[in-house]
């Protein structure tokens, strides 16, 4: 049976894996090459890198990141945050990446989507979406540029467009629940399940296993993503599927 | 361990490399129809859509050097498409002519009920013994990495020696004299994967 997939996600800013608080007062947490080797060893399911890096010169340092990570670890490994050009795509997957995640550029221009499916195939092209309720009209918008700029472009019909386009997975982050630890928009989450016929990984607001559990039944999410959990080590990657088996969820342990 | 992996321009090969490398093995990549001849061990990986796999390894003019290889008797693996290849015809490129080496076609998995292409990690069960299996816990759920929207079907069942759910059991690994091939990408399989692989290079 297919698993559920449990995906440990780290920020990268020029080379060094930081926490931080809605990306403000980033701490230095580490070596990316042994926090990926310490997610792998608990049985992570993939690896999510997002590169965060401010600086459009420093960027380069992320394609030696991705290549000496990918040559320790031997499960999926997705790198995102500033792709703008298939250039970009080409040289990630290259160094070792095997998905490559697009957000804002996404938006900006659409056929990015169209012909990374095409050149590389679609299971290497996720698309990542930022989105945040309009409580008035009942529905979510999709911001870009790390959720500082609002599209206007309804985020369920953004999710169809971009399976549409080619893309393999949808990476979706609820901006509300981002950093609150109230858990996933299972509203959200599902709707956007429901629309398209490729795999929902669910992101941000995981505070508790609960979370995960009702993400991954309610949210029908195909994966979950988190970060915080882990890097404080409130809990490993084995407890978390320890408690998903328990609850009769199919994962890899 | 000597093992070449055929080099043809599609995906990413990489993975399947750094995988060999970190086995120990002495990996060199094979990109002409005499580095295909004088392998000891060949393994055609494969990211890609059926046809533009065929076109490429046509283009390269390593079809007959894939076949003749084969045909020598030296162990050969395929994974994911290269698995496929070794098909005849594949619902994916109807146009394309696969290698031809197992009797059978390839293909489309069921998409109006379920998430395709499949991707993610899924069990394998283990229908006939080979040697690509040794030293993996069978009590255990045995799972691998898959990413793919076609299967192979091959004429003659016996040649399946692990098979898969997802949505209905489809064959997921095949041994043909001294062909293996699997769909799921033991490069991307963490411990089960490396095991099988390091099963291969002690052929």
């Amino acid at each position: 049976m297919l698993a559920k997939r449990i995906i440990p996600c780290l920020d990268v800013n020029e080379g060094r894996v930081v926490k931080g608080i809605n990306f403000v007062n980033l701490r230095d947490a580490g070596d990316p090459v042994e926090c990926a080797k310490i997610y792998d060893d608990q049985g992570a399911d993939e690896l999510v890198f997002l590169d965060i890096t401010a600086s459009y010169q420093k960027r380069n340092i992320m394609i030696d990141v991705v290549e000496k990570v990918a040559s320790c670890i031997f499960i999926p490994f997705t790198v995102g945050g500033g792709i703008r050009t298939i250039n970009d795509i080409e040289n990630l997957l290259k160094a070792g990446a095997d998905k490559i995640s697009i957000n804002s550029q996404a938006i900006k221009n659409p056929n990015l989507v169209n012909d990374g499916a095409k050149l590389f195939g679609s299971q290497c092209i996720v698309v990542a979406i930022d989105a945040k309720k309009n409580s008035e009209q009942n529905s979510w918008e999709v911001y870009i540029n790390g959720g500082r700029i609002a599209t206007g472009k309804d985020a369920i019909e953004w999710a169809r467009e971009a399976y549409n386009r080619g893309a393999g997975e949808i990476l979706l982050t609820s901006m509300d629940r981002d950093g609150t630890r109230d858990g996933y928009d299972i509203e959200l989450t599902a709707q956007i399940a429901d629309s398209v016929k490729i795999p929902v990984i669910a992101s941000g607001g995981v505070g508790t296993l609960q979370h995960i559990y009702d993400g991954l039944t309610l949210g029908k999410a195909s994966a979950a993503l988190a970060a915080s959990i882990f890097h404080y080590k409130q809990y490993t990657i084995e407890e978390v599927k320890k408690y998903l088996k328990d609850r009769s969820v199919p994962v890899r342990l | 361990m000597k093992v070449s992996v055929v080099d043809y321009n599609i995906g990413n090969i990489k993975s399947v490399v750094k995988a060999l490398k970190y086995l120990g093995a002495d990996v060199r990549l094979a990109a002409n129809a005499n580095d295909i001849k004088t392998s000891e061990k060949l393994i055609l990986p494969g990211v890609s859509a059926f046809g533009a796999a065929m076109d490429n390894l046509k283009k390269l003019e390593l079809i007959q050097a894939i076949q003749d290889y084969i045909k020598s008797g030296k162990w050969f693996l395929g994974i994911c498409v290269g698995l496929q290849l070794l098909f005849e015809t594949s619902e994916e490129s109807p146009n394309s002519q696969g290698l031809k080496i197992i009797p059978g076609i390839v293909k489309k998995m069921d998409d109006t009920k379920l998430i395709v292409p499949h991707i993610g990690w899924n069990t394998i069960k283990i229908l006939k013994p080979s040697i690509f299996f040794k030293g993996l816990s069978v009590n255990e759920n045995l799972y691998f990495y898959f990413v793919h929207s076609y299967y192979v079907c091959p004429n003659d069942k016996n040649v399946i020696i692990a098979a898969t759910n997802y949505g209905s059991d489809f064959c997921s690994a095949v041994e043909y004299n001294n062909v293996i091939a699997t769909q799921f990408h033991p490069e991307k399989s963490q411990n089960n994967g490396l095991q099988c692989l390091k099963n291969f290079l002690e052929l």
